[in-house]
């Protein structure tokens, strides 16, 4: 069993940034990544950031991924495992690890959970044909192995995530047939919906998936309008004709390790689903087991790397090292945290961190 | 609405129409449920169908899917090979 100051397993924007603010506080650190290279989702958006410069607004997700990575450069006492699977974590903060057929122990004086989210899928008739795909995973295909989903898709859900990789297929040569959106609502920006809109894309509000229709493949879906009860409105039944289904329904944080390691864990629906209680240092129940990114609840990259680099600087703080920015950098970060959850966009996070007992206004 | 063309836990081959059927027969939680069903028991080990399954039992007990407590979760997260556990020269 090989023992660190600390194992972070994850190695997306919070991970990353974990690791950096850890390692200047003086720590050992192992960084383990189940995929063969490290940046989580910011490999595979090709768009420019919004937000802050903090956060590298206007710059591509891929290069805020080489940023990040490079910001590891030179330490020492840096340990990255990839394509290395963490398959469990007990409360003595062992983790076991599995990574090209072998099966071993880290265990770390401290912990850092930081594995992300997957994609939460829709229950409607044969959701099993080939050619239903999460949006997430259609973004891998085109922008990580470069691989067109079809010829032509329909986009179900209207969130960023939604409407962003829309874009991308269209700028992939794929014709977006159109957008559903269930809610009377657009989930995401605006500024994005607005984009598609322009490209002569249809958003159909108030509308959902209510069948796929394929006998090898998909080959047509069927559409049905909403009343404001979330009841389906008889006649209004659409046949439209497709190749591709992309589902953008949200996102569910990665809990598990987190479960059966026996940290209290919170059901948030505004969150995503599951995610541990923490305490304002990322703690979770478990002591010197922390949590950060998505995996606390569904949020954007932004947050994701704040979170990340407040929960390695308490990992550090709590065993005594010591980082030379401490103070400033506790403050900064927090305040930079408020700062991104402002406004009608920040709404659903806040409510969310409110009903787990985060927040108090 | 054909029920048993909805597929709900992917890995196990589980439909809408099996998880009403254990409903209404009495298997009213989700660990009853996985027990009957093998939901959950799968690859993913439950990470895909857990959202779905939680909302079927909450509409059915007529209650909010936030007070449904999904399966207990244990180690290990993804399938790993016996014999590299057995190999394994780690104490």
């Amino acid at each position: 069993m090989i023992k660190r100051d600390l194992v972070i397993v994850g190695g997306g924007p919070a991970g990353l940034c974990a690791a950096k603010v850890a390692l200047d506080a003086g720590m050992s650190v192992t960084l383990v990544e189940r995929f063969n290279r490290l940046g989580g989702q910011l490999i595979k958006q090709t768009h420019k950031f919004f937000g802050s410069e903090s956060q590298y607004a206007k710059t591509r997700g891929y290069d805020i991924a080489e940023i990040l990575i490079k910001e590891l450069d030179g330490y020492g006492d840096l340990e990255v495992l990839l394509e290395a699977t963490c398959v469990g974590l007990y409360p003595d903060k062992v983790l076991t690890i599995y990574q090209d057929n072998h099966y071993f122990k880290y265990q770390g004086k401290s912990v850092i959970i930081a594995t992300g989210a997957s994609e939460k899928v829709l229950a409607f008739e044969n959701n099993d044909l080939p050619g239903i795909y999460g949006a997430g995973a259609v973004q891998t295909l085109m922008n990580i192995y470069g691989i067109k989903p079809g010829s032509e898709v329909v986009m179900v859900g209207s969130g960023n995530i939604g409407l962003i990789v829309s874009y991308q297929l269209i700028q992939a040569g794929i014709k977006v047939k159109c957008l559903v959106e269930a809610a009377s609502k657009i989930g995401g920006y605006l500024v994005h919906a607005s984009k598609l809109k322009r490209l002569g894309v249809d958003i159909l509000m108030n509308t959902t998936i209510k069948r796929a229709i394929g006998k090898e493949k998909l080959e047509k879906i069927v559409t049905v309008k909403l009343d404001e009860n979330w009841q389906e409105i008889k006649n209004t039944e659409t046949e439209i004709k497709t190749d591709a289904l992309c589902i953008s329904v949200g996102l569910s944080p990665l809990h598990q390790l987190m479960s059966m390691a026996g940290a209290k864990m919170l059901d948030v629906s505004e969150l995503g689903g599951l995610v541990p209680k923490k305490t304002c240092d990322y703690e979770t129940t478990i002591e010197h087991v922390y949590a950060c990114g998505d995996v606390t609840g569904i949020e954007e990259a932004s947050s994701a790397m704040v979170e990340g680099r407040i929960a390695g600087l308490m990992a550090a703080k709590h065993l005594g090292f010591k980082h030379p920015k401490a103070f400033e950098l506790e403050e900064t970060l927090n305040n930079q945290l408020c700062v991104l959850r402002q406004g009608p966009c920040g709404e659903k996070i806040r409510c969310g961190l409110k009903k787990a007992g985060e927040i108090n206004d | 609405m054909n029920k048993q063309d909805i597929i709900i836990c992917r890995c196990e081959d589980v439909s809408l129409a099996d998880i009403h059927k254990a409903l209404e027969m009495g298997y009213r939680d989700f660990e009853s449920i996985k027990r009957i069903l093998r939901v959950g028991m799968g690859p993913c080990q439950g990470q895909t169908c857990e959202h779905l399954i939680k909302n079927e039992i909450a509409r059915f007990n007529k209650v909010n899917p936030e007070t449904v407590k999904i399966h207990k979760t244990r180690p290990l997260i993804s399938g790993v090979v016996l014999k590299d556990i057995a190999e394994s020269q780690d104490e």
